[in-house]
This record gives C-alpha cells, structure tokens and sequence, in this order.
C-alpha cells in the first residue's frame, strides 16, 4: 500500500506554504496532494516521494501530520473506469473515506488515490487485480 | 415623586440606630458563626470565642476576611451552624475546581430574605396590582427563587417563567399584560431585536418597570433600555454568598443601590492591602451577611469594586447607596449573566487528552447576547487524520463545557503552537464585547 502524510492544518493564509516550506528543504517531491476543508480548519494530504521522512520532518517542526495506507490504483484515462472501480470495491461493501485522483498526460494513465474502510479485512489487491486494475505500491510511485 | 415603603421604620432608621442595631446583630451571628467548624477555629484564633468579644463595629476588622475558596475548602458542611433538619433549602454554584459551592437557609433566613427583597420590589414603586414576568433562571441559582418569593410577598402576580424561549417570553407578555420584568441587561436588548420577526413592538405591550441585573452594565445601558421599550429601569445587586439577589436596590431615583444595612455590613476595602477605605473612595466590596443563621459568612469578599455614596438619599431612606459594579479584581467573566472563571475551563480543556496546551477565550456580543469561543490547539500525538475524530472532539469540549459553566461555546481548532503561549503574559481572554 501507498503512503499517504495527513496534515491538520488552520484555515489561514501561509498554511500550506509552512508545509512546501518544510518538505523544500529537506528536498522531497510531492506527487499529489489535496485538502478536505472542514471551516475552521481542514485536513491536507499528500502524497510524497519519501513519506516516513517527510512525515517525521513534519513532526519534528510541530506539525500535528500522521502516516496514512492509502490504495493507489492506477487507471487507464478512458471513460467507464471509475464506475468499473468503484463497482468492485461496492461488492465487497468497502467504504470510500476519502479520494482524489487525477491523469499523468504522458503516460494516458489515471491514479486514484482511495482512503478506505476495509473492517472484513478483504484483500483489495487482489480485488481490484480482478477487475483490471493495478495497485502501486511505494516503491513504484517513485518510478512513475 | 411617589416614595413607598415595605417597612418604613427600618429603612428610614436613623444611621446611629442603624449602627447599633447591626452591632446587635453582628454578636447574634457570631454565636451562630462559633458553632461552625470553620469560624470556631478562624475566630478563636483573632481572638474571639465569645460575642462579648465585638465591643463595637471597628472590632469587625479584627476578623480576617472570607473569601470564596474558604467556601470549597468548607464543603460540604464546614460553614453549616445549624442541624440540617433547620435547613429549608439550598442553592449550589458550580466549582472552578470541581468544588462546588453550598449556601445553606433555614426557613427564618428565607423569611428575612424575603422581606429585603419585598423592599426593594415597593422601593421601585411596584405593587399588587402588578404582573410580573421574572425571567432570571430558577433552581440552584438563587437570581430567579429570590425575587419570586419577594414578588409574592408583595402580592404582585408572579409568572415564573425563567430565561430563555424568547417567542414564549413575548406571548405571555402580550397574554397576561406583563408590567414588571426581571432580567439581565443583555436579554433585554436581545429581546428587543428580535421583536419585529414576532410583529410585536413595546407599544403593544403593558411592561412598565424592569429590575436589571447579574450583569454588570452601565449607565447608558440603563438609558438606551428605558428609551427602547418606554420603562423605568431599576438596578439590582446581589450575590449568592449575601442570599442572592436584594443586598442592594435601587429606589425610585434611581441613583444608585440602597443596601439593606440592617440584613448587611458593608466595608470598601482596598484590594491590596486589605484596609478599609474612607467613604466615597472605591474599592472591593465586602458583606458580612447579618440575616443568614444557618451559614453565616463574615467579611466576604466579592471581588466586585464599587464605592459608597456618604450624602443621603432624597428619598429619606439611610441604607447607604452603593455605586454600581465598575470592574472585578479578579479574572472573573460574566457571560450572558453567568459567571464563569477561565479556570473552570481550563480544568476541563486540560482533562481532555487530545488537547494541546495552549488556548485562548473569545468573548464577543452578537444581537444582544454574549457569545463564547474557545479555541484550543490539537494534541500532535494523539492525531488520527481523521475528520471524524476532529468533529467528536469539538462535541465532546463543548459538551464538558456545557456541563461545567452552563454555557454554549463554539470550539475552534488550531494547529499546536499556533496560540499564544502560557508563559509570560499570554492573553487567555480576548473580551471584544462593547461595554454594556
């Protein structure tokens, strides 16, 4: 499973620029990112290439962040595949927390980035594997 | 002007008889102050174990001062000078530190009680043939009970209503043609803004009087009131420790609160030394509670700051007149009539594991009410990046909250290390509210 940095963060001008400030200078790369706003404040989450790293810099400069699974499934850019995803992972009555997903324009590919709740405890590799679907792990994110 | 009395004799008393009378009394409430196992120690050692040992009134200040952590320190029973089977009732104030509070009355004290309040209720130029809405809440807290009993002491119609339900409050207004009103400064104004979405404005109404108070507020408060609805407004000023409310009223002239000083010594000290001040000059309050045999409660400190007004009243009333409330020396807030101390809820934030250390209190003012937001710094360590966490932990402040001071409070998060920090100077309160 993929690694997601989750950040509470105050809604307020600076916010996300203290957290790029931060991961900047120990030279990490973020590869997605995206804010689930809840007024007041809201939490941000990222995707970076070194997730325990950036996750204890973080800690280490006071930030209120934890490490996160989440399934990063990679999706052919091509109309239908979304429902096809999510039909699978509703057969198994898996619950979407969270997502965000987005194409990679060379490679024609899309990646989705899904907070699940899996209480059975299925294997959604194997699941989503099923229906065409692949997950990447850490290592491979790296290499996109 | 119309001058009435509930009982001319006493509240025309000439000051020489006034003094002596309270002298009387004062050895009286010794002998009870002896049986409690708080005073029975405090006394003896400044020097008194008899009431033979007051001579006169400077010999009050041999006696040191009561403050209220002697009354949780004293919980439950430490101040109780009477068998409970004397005790009629009991009203109880929430503790800062978990401690609560404990006033004790036997059906005496409530009598004598009574009759104060029934003096200030005809001071103000109401009677029988009165309605009056008492909109200050009942129970534990001693402002609503205590006006009640008065009220029906005088025989006015008594529709015990207690705070809050706006709508409600106006329709048994315009029902039962309420003429007298007994309310904080802010409900009042509160109700008033909120008049036109009930099509009803003052005219339509019969009030005519209201009895103002457990807020401090100022004299352009009173002023912009009375003008808004048409009414005469009348000051009032009490505290639970003192019985409640009734310790001082206003009179028809409306310039400042006669005290009852048969049922109350009243000193103005200085905050920091603790020296009586001459009169006229300002300083904290202190009551010593003469009419209370069941706990009695000698040289409290109020914490409330106020001067006495030496010259007489026009009235012909002797019961000096004390100034109304100018500020606080401690960090006491009231909020909507309620007081709480940061402290109350610093005991509850810091009890909570997912709270940071650091937090600060916003008090502003919003269509009349008061509104309170705390804000609190999250706990990195016991972050879960879970939205669902973060919404519980607001519910679950707010409801220790609520459950502690009785208030309504909008919690805010912040990241840890974002509110200033507890050393040095921090400012935990952030009051934004316009002077009432």
């Amino acid at each position: 499973m993929a690694k997601q940095v989750t950040i509470f963060l105050e809604n307020r001008p600076g916010r996300m620029k203290s957290i790029s400030d931060i991961l900047l200078e120990k030279n990490l790369n973020i590869w997605a990112f995206t804010i689930q706003d809840r007024g007041d404040f809201g939490l941000m989450k990222i995707i970076v290439d070194k997730p325990d790293q950036a996750q204890i810099v973080l800690a280490e400069r006071g930030v209120a962040c934890v490490l996160k699974d989440v399934l990063a499934v990679i999706v052919p850019d091509r109309p239908g595949n979304l429902e096809k995803l999510t039909t699978a992972l509703l057969q198994k009555n898996v619950n979407i927390k969270d997502a965000y997903g987005f194409v990679c324009p060379t490679g024609k590919q899309g990646i989705c980035y899904l907070e699940v709740e899996n209480p059975a405890g299925i294997d959604l590799e194997t699941v989503i594997a099923e229906h065409g679907f692949s997950i990447l792990n850490d290592k491979e994110l790296y290499d996109l | 002007m119309d001058i009435r009395f509930w009982n001319q004799e006493i509240e025309t008393l000439a000051q020489k008889d006034l003094r002596q009378l309270q002298l009387t009394r004062l050895r009286e409430l010794i002998g009870y102050a002896m049986k409690t196992p708080f005073y029975h120690k405090r006394l003896k050692k400044a020097g008194i174990s008899s009431p033979e040992d007051i001579q006169d009134l400077e010999d009050l200040q041999k006696i040191p001062f009561t403050v209220k952590d002697d009354l949780r320190q004293a919980f439950p029973k430490g101040l109780l000078a009477v068998d409970m089977e004397q005790v009629v009732r009991i009203h109880s104030s929430s503790g800062t530190t978990g401690i609560p509070t404990v006033i004790y009355y036997t059906a005496k004290d409530l009598d004598r009680w009574t009759d104060l309040l029934a003096r200030g209720i005809v001071a103000t130029g109401a009677g029988p043939a009165d309605v009056f809405q008492n909109m200050m809440s009942y129970g534990l807290f001693t402002g609503g009970l205590g006006l009640h009993y008065g009220a029906e002491r005088v025989g006015l119609t008594v529709i015990p209503v207690g705070g809050g339900n706006t709508q409600r409050q106006l329709q048994l207004m315009r029902d039962f043609k309420t003429s007298v009103l007994h309310i904080t400064p802010s409900y009042l104004l509160h109700i008033h803004q909120r008049m036109p979405e009930f099509r009803i404005s003052p005219a339509d109404l019969n009030l005519k009087k209201a009895w103002m108070g457990a807020e401090p507020h100022s004299e352009n408060t009173r002023l912009k009131l009375q003008e808004l609805y048409g009414i005469d407004i009348y000051n009032s000023y009490g505290l639970s420790e003192m019985n409640g409310p009734g310790v001082a009223f206003e009179c028809a002239y409306k310039k400042d609160l006669h005290v009852w000083e048969d049922g109350y010594i009243i000193e103005i000290i200085d905050p920091a030394t603790g020296k009586v001040l001459p009169e006229g000059q300002e300083g904290e309050v202190v009551f010593t509670n003469l009419i209370r045999h069941a706990m009695p409660l000698l040289r409290y400190r109020t914490r409330d700051l106020a001067f006495l007004h030496p010259e007489p009243c026009p009235c012909g009333r002797t019961g000096r007149r004390m100034s109304r409330i100018t500020g606080r020396t401690d960090d006491m807030m009231i909020i909507n009539g309620v007081n709480v101390f940061p402290s109350q809820i610093e005991e509850i934030l810091m009890s909570i594991p997912e709270v940071g250390n650091n937090y600060q209190i916003h008090l502003t003012r919003k269509e009349g009410l008061d509104r309170l937001a705390v804000k609190v710094e999250i706990y990195s360590k016991l972050f879960t990046g879970d939205l669902s966490q973060l919404d519980a932990l607001k519910a679950k402040i707010n409801d220790k909250l609520r459950a502690s001071i009785t208030i309504n409070s909008r919690i805010e998060l912040h990241e840890p290390g974002a509110l200033p920090a507890f050393e040095g100077k921090a400012k935990r309160v952030v009051d934004e509210r316009d002077k009432l």
